[in-house]
């Protein structure tokens, strides 16, 4: 398909999308309303109307709404392509993600039959009163949470990806200086440092970033006074690609919630806030098996947190909504994974009595809640919280959990550590492997939460800036390869897995852009 | 030797790398002091009769001994003879009070305002009759009873009925307190912040550091570490029963049934600077750290003219502040012996640096040179005047916009600075010319 007819395709599908949206009846009542005004002429009517549009900042909220769909669009293939092709175009990976799948699934239906819980069950009038006076703490309840297991941890879905093999490569050659040492074996293209370094441009040296020229012995006049100054117009502009352009070199605190909002288009209409509180209802009238495993996420992890303790009882109003969010299906569109089903009690089983469970179609697992508790930080009107984290995980985190050959999947991502570092730290890539101490297998963790819990929150908020920024979770692993940098001359030294995992335990401390940037800019090639 | 006449020349050597002299230390608590002090270089602990050149002491060895010892003019104990006028709550009050009326005197209206800082309070029984009076100006209000000599949350009850007073008082719970033999005045009764600012539903106050070298003249400094301490449970003014709900003391939360030990119930000061910068913007929260600044200081000037000003003292005080929702800062109390037992691990280190940085700045090893603006982690806050950031000279002067030199919540890059000052030993191999 040549350019130009793509270009068209995209269109119409945008065009397609927005149709029906409040947007677009909102932009017609503007536009009906403003014949009224008495500079609007006859003559000249399709001018004026459009320029009325634009000096009242509607055609900005249009522009940022197509920005928005333009990065949830399906990507570019051929017209004959099945719809799961559009989800992942390998074959392997998809099968081995459907496999994935099932064992989750299978993993939930055994706990619920074995603990005697149903997968959701309608709550008596009475427990339903209790929750509503109880929704804005949720967190002092405790209920008995020992038997729930969560589904499964991060390092169960590490073994199935080091699992992956594409039946098209072999890889059965001796182990030597050319093969990858790491423990993914599939032959993914991954960007490596000079490729980054023109990717990642702004990140580069000489230009100035939050993160490292605010730095306090940095005078602010040098280039943090005028960079605010810049994000506060950039913010009253309401442009949602500028923000996304600004974020690169980083979002100053008092600017940040209103620029990831802008970049996200989380504008939290009244229509917003009244699906949040349809949601609301719907956590109220039933009860889902997979709250329990939220609760006991958000109890064992977000908890026990230094930073976010004090957010547990947004955690739950979030998670809990979200689990019965079915606009969030949308996103299985382009998503390898798909959405698992469930068969209602008593009926036959049958491809029409068949509903999603849960409604969302995303199995929470542990840790989950640790991509909702840094927004925490930065909104605290639920609704706004809640829309901010759906489409934060409708854009990137779900790829850190499911298989594909997206370049931001968490496939990629771990190919992508793994040959910096073999590529870069070679030496240490080879020491750690001979102790037994596999760099991915510490490393994982990380990148599936996106450091979030790892590094401290201000630090976690500027690499999510960059995430925002660049479109893209590639950094993550560039930061996961620039630690083990960074703390290489401890590494060379120990002898044993368990030693490398202590030395890299504790991420408090670190400073992320300084070690992102020495990392791509300052490492000999 | 004459110890006396080798202290001033300073006493670690870190060019020769030799211990000249000793500090000779008294110690009588158990926790974060004695390993600081035991880490010290060239300091040493001396049992209970010999003679020391440094005394950390608690409350009750001041109150016995302090009149019967003689200092040297070197010696430094911790604490100012009559430190209670500022950290007993009753007194703090009536200074408070008192400073308030003079500032109205002899300055006027504008200037009060800076000084309704702390919420009436009034001690019980002498002010009874004027409790009354401001209990029944604001009907529906709710109150706080506070043991004025107790610490961490003992003895502290919320009543919004007079007769709640007069059924404790018929009830004795404060019998213990008599047979002890406490004095008379020994409650204030203080209205309570009805609109806190709230994360997430619970409330929390503030811990801020300010060290005190000498009352007159006044110099203080202020530590940029502190913390918020959190309640663990939801805050409503529904229950007031419920003492865990509305008392943030790490002590009293820890008595409570659901403290969670594994639960952390402090953040760091940076993190709620941050916290609330991301919500209010900068500017709001520059206005509340100026606001607390202030309050810092008119307190410890509400109290100059009545410390005795033994240049033998210095003071760590333990600031407790709360927000209310409009971000106004509210004096609370000031502890004289603020806990050094630490929570957990990262707090102990906190408090380490901070106990270190306090010794760096009593500075009995004279290294200071005496014009320092920052020691360590301490920032000087007042020195017979306030202390700007910006440096007095010839191309400042006439300049109108000068920040005060205050760093509350900020990076504290403590040890780069003490390295430069020469107060930490230098890397292996690095020169110190």
């Amino acid at each position: 398909m040549d350019e130009g007819t793509e270009l068209c395709v995209t269109i119409g599908q945008i065009v397609q999308r927005l149709k029906g949206t409040h947007l677009h009846s909102q932009i017609e009542r503007q536009a009906k309303e403003c014949l009224h005004q008495p500079d609007i002429r006859l003559e000249s009517l399709k001018e004026d109307v459009r320029s009325f549009l634009r000096t009242s900042g509607w055609e900005r909220r249009l522009q940022n709404a197509v920005y928005r769909e333009l990065h949830v669009q399906l990507p570019p293939s051929h017209p004959a392509a099945p719809p799961e092709h559009l989800k992942e175009p390998l074959a392997y990976m998809r099968k081995a993600q459907a496999s994935w799948e099932k064992r989750v699934l299978k993993s939930l239906n055994s706990m619920s039959s074995e603990l005697g819980v149903p997968l959701a069950r309608r709550r008596p009038t009475l427990e339903q009163k209790e929750l509503t006076n109880k929704w804005n703490e949720m967190g002092t309840d405790e209920p008995d949470l020992s038997r729930f297991r969560p589904v499964y941890a991060p390092k169960d879905f590490l073994e199935v990806l080091i699992s992956l093999r594409n039946p098209n490569h072999d890889s059965s050659e001796e182990v030597s200086v050319r093969s990858h040492w790491g423990l993914i074996q599939i032959p993914l293209n991954v960007r490596d440092v000079p490729q980054l370094r023109r990717a990642y441009s702004e990140l580069n040296m000489a230009t100035g970033q939050l993160g490292i020229d605010d730095h306090a012995h940095v005078h602010p006049d040098l280039f943090e006074s005028e960079y605010i100054q810049v994000g506060k117009k950039v913010v009253s502009e309401q442009d949602s690609a500028a923000a996304q352009q600004y974020s690169r070199q980083g979002c100053p605190t008092e600017l940040r919630a209103d620029l990831w909002a802008l970049i996200l288009n989380s504008t939290n209409q009244p229509q917003d806030v009244m699906h949040y509180e349809q949601l609301k209802a719907g956590v109220i009238q039933h009860d889902l098996l997979v709250d329990n495993l939220i609760y006991k996420d958000v109890k064992l992890t977000a908890s026990n947190d230094d930073y976010y303790f004090v957010f547990e009882d947004f955690l739950y109003q979030v998670l809990l909504c979200f689990s019965r969010d079915t606009a969030v299906l949308d996103h299985f569109k382009y998503n390898s994974a798909t959405p698992p089903k469930s068969y209602m009690e008593g009926k036959e089983s049958g491809d029409d009595c068949a509903v999603v469970y849960p409604p969302n179609g995303v199995i929470p697992f542990h840790g989950f809640s640790m991509y909702v508790a840094p927004l925490c930080f930065l909104y605290n009107e639920p609704s706004k919280l809640y829309s901010v984290f759906r489409e934060m995980y409708i854009r990137y985190f779900f790829r850190l959990h499911s298989i594909s050959s997206s370049q931001s999947g968490i496939v990629s991502l771990c190919l992508q550590f793994e040959r910096l570092l073999q590529t870069h730290l070679p030496q240490l890539f080879y020491h750690l492997r001979q102790i037994g101490a596999q760099p991915l297998r510490i490393a994982f963790k990380w990148m599936v939460r996106a450091f979030s819990g790892y590094l401290s929150t201000d630090q976690l908020l500027l690499l999510w800036d960059r995430i925002l920024g660049y479109d893209s979770l590639e950094i993550v692993a560039v930061l996961a390869a620039a630690v083990f940098a960074f703390r290489s001359e401890n590494l060379m030294e120990v002898t044993s897995l368990a030693s490398a995992e202590a030395v890299l335990a504790d991420l408090s401390t670190l400073k992320v852009m300084p070690l992102i940037q020495i990392f791509l800019f300052a490492t000999a090639i | 030797m004459s110890r006396k006449a080798s202290v001033n020349k300073g006493l670690y050597d870190y060019d020769r790398g030799e211990d000249r002299i000793f500090i000779r230390y008294k110690c009588c608590q158990i926790n974060t002091i004695q390993d600081v002090l035991r880490q010290r270089p060239g300091w040493v602990e001396v049992k209970d009769d010999e003679e020391w050149d440094f005394n950390w002491c608690d409350v009750g060895w001041l109150r016995e001994n302090f009149d019967h010892s003689y200092m040297e003019e070197h010696v430094r104990i911790n604490h100012f003879r009559n430190h209670y006028e500022l950290t007993r709550k009753n007194l703090m009050v009536k200074n408070l009070n008192r400073y308030r009326k003079t500032i109205e005197r002899e300055v006027g209206h504008m200037e009060v305002s800076k000084c309704d800082f702390f919420p009436y309070t009034f001690a019980l029984p002498s002010e009874y009759h004027l409790f009354v009076e401001e209990f029944k100006r604001s009907p529906g209000s709710t109150w706080i009873m506070k043991p004025v000599a107790k610490s961490q949350g003992k003895g502290i009850f919320l009543f919004r009925k007079l007769k709640d007073i007069m059924d404790w008082k018929k009830n004795g719970t404060h019998s213990e307190d008599q047979k002890e033999g406490a004095p008379v005045e020994s409650y204030v009764a203080q209205r309570y912040i009805e609109n806190p600012y709230l994360i997430n539903g619970r409330k929390f106050d503030l811990r801020v550091y300010v060290l005190v070298t000498s009352y007159v003249p006044l110099k203080a400094w202020l530590y940029r570490d502190g913390f918020a301490r959190f309640s663990n449970t939801r805050f409503s003014l529904n229950s007031i029963d419920d003492k865990y709900m509305h008392l943030t003391n790490v002590a009293v939360q820890k008595t409570a049934p659901d403290y969670d030990p594994e639960k952390g119930c402090k953040w760091q000061m940076q993190q709620l600077r941050r916290y609330l910068t991301a919500k209010h913007g900068r500017e709001k929260v520059e206005t509340l750290f100026e606001e607390m600044d202030n309050i810092f200081v008119r307190s410890l000037q509400s109290v100059q003219k009545v410390i005795i000003n033994d240049k033998h003292s210095f003071e760590l005080y333990g600031y407790d502040i709360l927000l209310d929702q409009n971000l106004k800062p509210w004096l609370i109390e000031v502890n004289a012996s603020p806990s050094h037992t630490p929570s957990c691990q990262e707090d102990y280190e906190m408090k380490c640096r901070l106990l270190e940085d306090t010794l760096n700045v009593v500075d009995m090893e004279g290294r200071l040179n005496g014009w320092e603006k920052r020691v360590g982690g301490y920032d000087l806050m007042w020195n017979d005047g306030p202390v700007f950031k910006e440096d007095l000279n010839l191309e400042t002067f006439g300049s109108t916009c000068f920040t005060v030199n205050t760093h509350l919540g900020c990076v504290n890059d403590r040890e780069k600075h003490l390295r430069r000052q020469r107060l930490l030993r230098p890397f292996p191999g690095q020169k110190t010319t």
